[in-house]
């Protein structure tokens, strides 16, 4: 291809838009690399130990838009210390001492600190959007350097994060020149906001498409807000309660009709049922619908509501809806892609729960779904064959049952033959999660069936070695592997040790894997960073026959990371 | 019985025809996408050998049987078998050690949950049965008892003690009986309180029942231990 000039090949390329797309283009020959890398804007970086920043620019001079991923998945569910790591400050630090344009950031599961939002702040003229997920370590005085700095913030995007509150003044500090916002989302943010800058920065922000507010945020402020921005499209409503008898409710309930183009909504923390009514125009129109913090709207409210979302493509609930809502969702929502049921109570006894009789339904009911999260209370073989048969287009596909090692408790079988169907059935499936009663015959049909799993999370499930080994061998594609609490041991992890090359991490904790084991096969590869984390022994090491607690491995391209804690231990 | 999982031969990789004829019962299977669905149909007396950690066993017993389970005020109830009969779902094995990590909720999920809902029973003296309010609901006394007053239908009468600090005491009325209801709750160390002395945030963190007493006894109650006015006594006769 060398007759072609540069420009020729660099245009073709910007046609080429997905991550992988690109990594595949730029495997071809040395011209197409150079060419690639060159004009590549939009870097994904899934684990932000694999490289180092230095090579990240080196190799994307031009790049504008970076996504990194840091702690591992089980994070989010406190399976890894407090200080692990994951720490933005040396990629911004790099970054700003660089030449690099940064326009867009988007962080997961990383550590940021308010000195790094402020060195982000300062340091790229047109930086526009920032996406906070799962993150934690900053505080609002952090996000007052953003807002008062980034003069073209265009998106400020905080999900579930973890922001210690000093004060609501920090919305204060976008600047009166600030016009250019088109999504803002702080509903993550436990304290109070100074509610009149919040109204002025939406009436100056002619181009807001996202607001989502938080808790702090009452009902009479939303009605302001509506008033000035009839063209949102993403909502996440605030405090939503009030007098319904009451001018304030009234009003709200003129105003929400001039928003037409409202598509997504969301928030509903702080509710009076019945205020509902006056979001049922909005309800026609709706594609995603997101009521999982809502725990306050429950039963026949609910069931009313969701009658009003015929054009539903996701929606996220909680489990009290029960399977009888469940059954009115599948009448009502026949375009729904993506459902997630969470637990409404994660430690209870589960009175108001879901079973498989909902998922059945649902199944039935929705032929179009293809990603599912579900917490339930029980499930059955029979129930995940009809759901298999019913909905071959899953893509992702998780399932959580509530006590995680239940059979199936019509048959008391475990639910091998269930998950076999999904995964025989379901020919693109690239994320499972497993949960019940399982034994190596599930991973058998897993490694047999699963062609295009990348991501695969196993608790309390296996009977040995083979289990794993069934997955490793069998899942070509897999990039991620976790595994809690299941008896996987050496022999499982050394038998293929190639293997981990050719994917993004692995984790087991609470398996039977020993020191070891995770010694040789550090040895054996050097391009892996096999991490042993041991938190009530740090300095001890112990005998190799000792059992270990967390292993994380991943592959690298520099080595043992220099920012692990005591108790992280790389070999 | 089914029979032994193949041996992983990783460089040849696994034999899926072999073992493609062993999944399920021998005769019942054919091949194709229906296999998973003829194993369920005669599989109900096939068992699985038994895993390492024999949960299978522990978990037959633990559906049937009694069970127990745990309210959420902490107290311990035992269910017997015939109650389980009436439900449709089987009452999961209750009164476990939470596991780490489990259910796999993102730990801002689980904290905003857990928070979010304060709900207290209230109960009314002569009530055949009780409620639940969420004190989250509300930012003031005032909210609570208007919305108390829609629960028990009864109207709100603001009544002041000349002699009070600055909160009005409320009391409610039941309209056909003529009888007055003094709000109480009953704080984390199990003592009966008067609704309204300390400020409404502190009474929502210490508050774990709501009593609604019959105006007769609350006088018994709550105002003895106070110094005696001239104008209370006069009011309370009502």
């Amino acid at each position: 291809m060398n007759y072609f000039p540069d420009e020729v090949l660099e245009h073709v390329f910007d046609f080429v838009a997905s991550h992988r797309d690109r990594n595949a283009v730029s495997l071809v020959c040395r011209l197409w690399h150079r060419v690639e890398r060159l004009s590549r804007q939009r870097v994904f970086v899934g684990n932000c130990y694999a490289l180092s920043p230095q090579i990240l620019i080196a190799r994307f001079p031009g790049l504008k838009s970076l996504t990194l991923k840091g702690k591992p998945h089980f994070a989010d569910f406190n399976l890894v210390p407090h200080d692990w790591g994951g720490y933005v400050q040396p990629w911004i630090e790099a970054l700003s001492n660089s030449r690099i344009g940064l326009e867009e950031l988007r962080l997961k599961r990383m550590v940021v600190s308010d000195e790094s939002l402020e060195l982000l702040s300062r340091s790229f003229a047109n930086f526009k959007s920032l996406v906070l997920v799962s993150c934690e370590g900053f505080t609002t005085v952090g996000l007052a350097a953003i807002a008062a700095n980034c003069r073209f913030l265009r998106e400020l995007d905080l999900q579930e994060n973890e922001i210690d509150d000093h004060s609501g003044h920090w919305l204060s500090c976008f600047p009166d020149s600030c016009t250019s916002l088109i999504s803002l989302n702080f509903a993550c943010l436990k304290g109070e906001i100074n509610l009149a800058a919040l109204e002025r920065l939406v009436a100056r922000s002619p181009n807001l498409r996202s607001l989502r507010l938080n808790r702090a945020v009452p009902l009479e402020t939303l009605q302001n807000i509506l008033m000035r921005a009839p063209q949102l499209v993403d909502l996440g409503t605030g405090s939503y309660v009030h007098d319904p008898d009451s001018e304030t409710y009234n009003k709200l309930k003129h105003t929400i009709l001039k928003c037409k183009s409202i598509r997504n909504l969301s928030g509903f923390l702080e509710v009076a049922p019945r205020c509902l009514p006056a979001i049922y125009p909005i309800c026609l129109n709706l594609t995603s619908l997101n009521l999982s913090y809502a725990a306050g709207i429950h039963g026949s409210e609910l069931v009313k509501l969701i009658r009003h979302c015929a054009k539903l493509q996701r929606l996220w609930i909680l489990d009290c809806i029960g399977d009888k809502g469940l059954e009115v969702v599948a009448s009502t929502c026949k375009e729904l892609q993506e459902l997630r049921v969470f637990p409404s109570d994660p430690f209870g006894v589960g009175h108001a729960a879901v079973t498989e009789n909902g998922l059945v339904a649902i199944s039935v009911g929705c032929p179009k779904l293809h990603s599912l999260l579900y917490f339930c209370q029980q499930m059955t073989n029979a129930a995940l064959i009809a759901v298999a048969k019913n909905c071959p287009n899953f893509i992702r596909f998780r399932l959580c049952i509530l006590d995680p090692t239940k059979p199936d408790p019509v048959t008391m079988q475990p639910l091998d033959n269930g998950f076999g169907a999904i995964v025989q059935s379901c020919k693109r499936l690239r994320r499972l999660s497993l949960s019940g009663l399982l034994t190596d015959w599930v991973f058998l049909y897993i490694g047999m069936y699963a062609e295009q799993l990348e991501m695969l999370s196993v608790a309390f499930a296996g009977d040995s070695d083979k289990g794993m080994l069934y997955v490793l061998n069998g899942c070509k594609k897999l990039r991620k592997l976790e595994i809690r609490d299941s008896p996987f041991g050496n022999k499982a992890l050394l038998t293929d040790v190639g293997k981990y090359e050719t994917m993004r991490s692995l984790w087991m904790s609470s398996c039977e894997v020993t020191l070891g084991g995770c010694k040789t096969l550090a040895k054996e590869m050097p391009r892996l960073n096999v991490e042993i984390i041991n938190e009530h022994d740090q300095m001890e090491i112990g005998s190799d026959e000792q059992r270990v607690e967390k292993m994380y491995l991943y592959r690298t391209l520099v080595g043992p990371r220099k920012d692990a804690p005591e108790f992280v231990w790389t070999l | 019985m089914l029979p032994d999982l193949p041996e992983l031969d990783v460089s040849g990789g696994l034999n899926f025809k072999e073992t493609e004829l062993t999944l399920g019962l021998p005769g019942e299977i054919g091949r194709g996408t229906s296999s998973f669905i003829q194993i369920t149909a005669g599989s109900s007396s096939a068992k699985l050998t038994g895993t390492k950690r024999g949960f299978s066993q522990a978990a037959m017993d633990l559906n049937l049987g009694r069970s127990f389970y745990v309210e959420h005020d902490g107290s311990c109830c035992e269910q017997s078998e015939s109650e389980n009969e009436d439900l449709s779902v089987a009452k999961p094995p209750a009164a476990k050690a939470q596991i780490v990590g489990w259910p796999p909720v993102r730990a801002f999920r689980r904290n905003v949950m857990t928070k979010s809902c304060n709900l207290v029973k209230v109960s009314m003296d002569g009530a055949p049965y009780l409620r639940k309010v969420d004190l989250e609901m509300y930012d003031s006394y005032q909210q609570l008892l208007s919305a108390l007053e829609d629960m028990f239908s009864c109207p709100t009468i603001p009544y002041t003690y000349p002699t009070r600090n600055y909160l009005d005491e409320k009391k409610l009325m039941d309209p056909t009986s003529g009888v007055e209801y003094v709000p109480t709750y009953e704080d984390k160390d199990g003592d009966l309180m008067l609704v309204g002395d300390v400020p409404w945030k502190m009474f929502v963190e210490s508050c774990k029942r709501l009593r609604l007493i019959k105006g007769s006894e609350a006088i018994g109650q709550l105002h003895a231990p106070r110094t005696p006015q001239p104008s209370a006594a006069s009011c309370t006769s009502t």
